[in-house]
């Protein structure tokens, strides 16, 4: 999925702070938007009933802010601290793609969470939060197991 | 619509895209946690460190935010069995489906993705449908 990684940057410190600095302000952005609570996921996600806009309004926030930076950043010979860019290089739909994204949908559904504002939301120590992060571990390694070889 | 938060959704969404805009401009990564996740678990090139440094600080500005505020607002709806149903089919099918709301939603829709507008439509679709399912019918 990612361009091999020949090049193999040794990444300066500067690095590591910067990706350090990036889960920390992504992790923030979630818990103040609201994300990090399932119930308000699903009312975003209920437009028959009482709908809460607000999962939207975060989407198109964050899209703000990543539209138009990412095609400044992407005319770069390359990243700051890094050689290359590792992006995604695939542009083909194919029936995994639905089949996952459709069987993610249902469990966010379900639960009310994605993957990040569950693992944002660990902190909390509430039951369902921990068995929901460690189920979504266990369908990461199922995946690893029976789909990869 | 009373339970809409149009600021905070605002500036949280603004703090996480800057955090995706950071990822990138700095390493070169897009922040898709599902990715960075299973590749922290599973790793195929030497570039755990930075994936769970990244997960670290996840973590962390959900406890700080927690710290500040007095604490992370969680409610669940769904049973115990039901979150455990709901916590594999989105780890199973994020890894199918390469990637989450942050990967394909917030960076891959960036990047003029046709494989993220289809992915982000489908989850979003079948997220909406889901609630549908289970509190109106």
């Amino acid at each position: 999925m990612y361009k091999a990684d020949a090049t193999a940057d040794n990444p300066p410190i500067s690095a590591f702070i910067a990706i350090s600095a990036s889960g920390f302000l992504f992790g923030l952005g979630l818990a103040i938007s609201g994300m990090t609570n399932p119930a308000k996921v699903v009312g975003s996600l209920d437009i028959a009933g009482n709908w809460d806009p607000s999962l939207i309004l975060v989407m198109v926030a964050g899209l703000g802010i990543t539209v138009p930076s990412f095609h400044f950043i992407l005319k770069q010979k390359q990243p700051l601290f890094t050689k290359q860019f590792f992006l995604p290089t695939r542009n083909d739909l194919d029936g995994k793609l639905i089949t996952g994204a459709a069987l993610f949908g249902v469990g966010w559904g379900i639960g009310g969470y994605c993957p990040s504002p569950a693992l944002a939301a660990l902190v909390s120590l509430n039951t369902n939060v921990i068995l929901f992060c460690g189920a979504m571990l266990v369908g990461v390694v199922m995946h690893h197991f029976l789909m990869e070889k | 619509m009373e339970n809409f938060t149009p600021v905070s959704a605002i500036m949280g969404g603004l703090l996480i895209g800057s955090a995706a805009m950071l990822t990138l401009w700095t390493t070169g990564r897009i922040a898709g946690i599902s990715g960075i996740l299973s590749g922290a678990m599973f790793p195929k090139q030497q570039d755990t460190l930075w994936r769970l440094l990244f997960i670290a600080g996840l973590l962390l500005g959900g406890a700080v935010y927690a710290i500040a505020s007095g604490g992370l607002e969680v409610i669940t709806q769904a049973s115990p069995v039901m979150t455990v149903i709901a916590g594999l089919l989105v780890g199973f099918g994020t890894r199918i489906g390469s990637g989450c709301t942050s990967g394909h939603g917030i960076c891959g829709i960036a990047r003029f993705s046709q494989r993220s507008f289809v992915a982000t439509g489908t989850f979003m679709l079948a997220g909406f449908i889901t609630v549908y399912l289970v509190r109106h019918v």
